[in-house]
């Protein structure tokens, strides 16, 4: 179990989100793609900014 | 044959014959410091103000040229204040608080460092390593003229050395031959490549970065703005990051970062030198003054102390030079392991303080390594994956503030608090700042006739803020006296702010390094001499 970050569903339009977060790579070869990533994420990653759900976050995505 | 390895920028101790080299058998001392770089001859300082006579051995007749350490940070100067040559190192630096980012073709953003007012000391100056050594055997002149038992001895080489249970027997090598000392203690103070490591076959490990950096000091007439850049991957091409620093006398420093398989010899050449500077300058005229290539590594000593044998500065731990934490934490070692070895020579303290030494000196480096290495990660990326959050972070930083934050071109070295080590005294004060905590450095703080750090320091102090408390102490030989102010003594509030935080009174032991022993809000005689006992390594 996790203890901060959510892991039921919580995105109101999943197919929406999904098809958007791909087209958004569109045209981008890999290089141009992995620092979009990096970008979004390090948007997404302040605005959460409680070191305890982002650590945990890394763990889950280190370990799947 | 005795050859320099280096050129002087100053020429301060010329070799002259000691009346050792001519003794029978071979004379010992209290102290003998191996290298007069600036770690060796503040430490020679130190102990010579106290009245311990001290031997400096160092291979050369002065200071090298070249400037090597450029920012010289708050605490460095708070304690070259505590041993009187603070004042020119202020004088002759240069302030600035201005810093620019750039990446590829322009500017991503600016900072100003809008420093905490109240402290007689900047955040850091920028200042030639030359000019800061040579303020500090200025000072041991002038001790030395007032009786401080200092010897600087030039073109002494330490060949070789022998340990013994209470010494240690140096072999010597001068342009008039060799001769033997023998000394209670021996400090390593022989910089990066120390020699005495060698010759106790310690080991010396930690993580070098596969890249490096040719860094120009030169002489530009024009107006050039008193501010930091930080130029990464600049589209001019004059290095994978650039970095630009002004020092004193119309001096630029410039840092290109130039990868790790290079051509030295072919790099080193003016005219390729000027390339490089043409493309980030563009068009003015300078002179070049000093240039170097250097490639960094943060390793360390596993301990600082072995035995009769004490390593300080460079030789204990090496840091890469972002974050300028080279000669600061240097100038810390000095500051504390000077009252201790002090204590421990005139018997008021057992050896084993020495000890401490290294367990708060090694915690400090481990501090500064983590720091310098996360600095280097961000300006020299170690994989693909960090270079593409590097430029991410980049690409993010000027228009959205909490990007910055995330740039890292070197923090800025400040001293560090020695959390839960063995030294610490109770820390008592309810609702006391967390920045005076024990084991911290202790803040400046303005006073209505000068400044709290100039009254503080190479003895222990009971500082009490609007609180009684004995005027002065002595246990077990160890003396502490009382400072007393009020809060009303600083009418700009920082004294309150930065020591008493929500509590309406307390009373710190502070020890000969500024440091907090222990801190209470009233004072119990009984709890400071404990503390008093457990700062000086004694059973409380
Ligand atoms: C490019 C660069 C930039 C830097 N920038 C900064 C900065 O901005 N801020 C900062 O704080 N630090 C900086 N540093 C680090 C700083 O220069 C060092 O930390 C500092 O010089 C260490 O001082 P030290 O006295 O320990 O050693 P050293 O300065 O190396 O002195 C050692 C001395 O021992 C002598 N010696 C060696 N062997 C023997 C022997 N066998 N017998 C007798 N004597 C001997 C040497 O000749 C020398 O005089 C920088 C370093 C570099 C390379």
């Amino acid at each position: 179990m996790t203890k901060n970050v959510t892991i039921t569903p919580n995105i109101a339009d999943p197919d929406g989100f999904y098809a958007k977060l791909i087209n958004m790579h569109d045209g981008l070869i890999d290089e141009e793609s992995a620092a979009l990533n990096a970008r979004l994420l390090l948007i997404l990653a302040n605005h959460i900014g409680d070191r305890a759900v982002l650590d945990e976050a890394m763990e889950m995505a280190a370990k799947s | 044959m005795f050859e320099d390895r280096y050129s002087l920028a100053f020429k301060l101790y010329p070799y002259e014959k000691s009346a050792d080299q001519d003794a029978a058998s071979p004379v010992r001392h209290p102290v003998v410091i191996m290298g007069g770089g600036p770690i060796g001859i503040a430490t020679a300082l130190d102990l010579g103000l106290q009245g311990i006579p001290v031997v400096v051995l160092d291979d050369h007749e002065g200071i090298g040229m070249g400037s090597r350490a450029i920012c010289f940070a708050k605490r460095s100067l708070e304690i070259a204040d505590r041993y009187g040559c603070g004042d020119p190192m202020l004088e002759k630096g240069v302030v600035w608080n201005v810093g620019k980012v750039f990446h590829k073709e322009g500017q991503v953003y600016e900072f100003n460092l809008l420093p905490e007012e109240g402290h007689k000391y900047p955040a850091f100056i920028n200042l030639q390593q030359p000019y800061f050594e040579k303020f500090i055997v200025d000072r041991v002149r002038e001790a030395q003229a007032a009786g401080a038992p200092i010897e600087l001895r030039g073109k002494n080489r330490v060949d070789n050395i022998t340990e013994f249970d209470d010494y240690v027997e140096l072999a010597i090598s001068t342009p008039d031959g060799d001769y033997k000392i023998k000394a209670d203690w021996l400090i390593g103070a022989d910089g990066a490549a120390s020699p005495l490591r060698g010759m106790l076959g310690l080991d010396f490990q930690g993580r070098v970065f596969q890249d490096s950096f040719l860094i120009a000091d030169i002489k530009m007439t024009a107006d050039f703005p008193t501010e930091r850049w930080f130029w990464f991957e600049p589209s001019h091409g004059s290095g994978a990051s650039t970095l630009l620093h002004k020092q004193p006398d119309n001096t630029w420093r410039i840092d290109f970062q130039i990868g790790w398989d290079v051509d030295r010899k072919e790099e080193m050449k003016e005219e390729n030198i000027r390339r490089r500077l043409d493309a980030m300058l563009g068009d003015v005229d300078y002179e070049m003054v000093w240039s170097s290539i250097y490639t960094f590594q943060c390793k360390r000593m596993d301990k600082f102390r072995h035995g009769r044998v004490l390593f300080a500065g460079d030789s204990a731990h090496q840091v890469s030079p972002f974050g300028a934490r080279g000669a600061n934490s240097g100038m810390q070692d000095v500051d504390n392991l000077g009252w201790k070895l002090g204590l421990v020579i005139k018997g008021d303290a057992p050896d084993s303080l020495l000890d401490s030494y290294s367990e708060e000196r090694v915690y400090g480096a481990e501090e500064n390594i983590l720091n310098s290495t996360r600095a280097t990660d961000f300006i020299t990326p170690k994989s693909k994956a960090s270079h593409i959050f590097r430029n991410a972070v980049l690409s993010l930083a000027g228009d959205y503030p909490f990007a910055r934050p995330l740039v890292n071109s070197g923090r800025l070295s400040v001293p560090c608090t020695y959390d839960g080590l063995s030294l610490n005294g109770p820390d008592m004060l309810t609702g006391g700042p967390a920045r005076t905590r024990v084991g911290s450095a202790c803040p400046d703080a303005p006073l209505v006739d000068g400044f709290l750090l100039s009254q503080l320091g190479n003895g222990f102090q009971i500082l009490t803020i609007d609180a009684d408390a004995l005027d002065s102490l002595i246990e077990d030989g160890v003396g502490a006296k009382q400072l007393k102010l009020s809060s009303a003594d600083d009418p700009t509030g920082a004294l309150a702010e930065r020591y008493l935080g929500d509590a309406t009174s307390a009373v710190y032991l502070i020890r000969p390094d500024q440091h907090v022993a222990a801190r209470w809000d009233r004072f119990d005689e009984t709890a400071v001499r404990a503390a008093l006992r457990t700062a000086c390594g004694k059973e409380a």
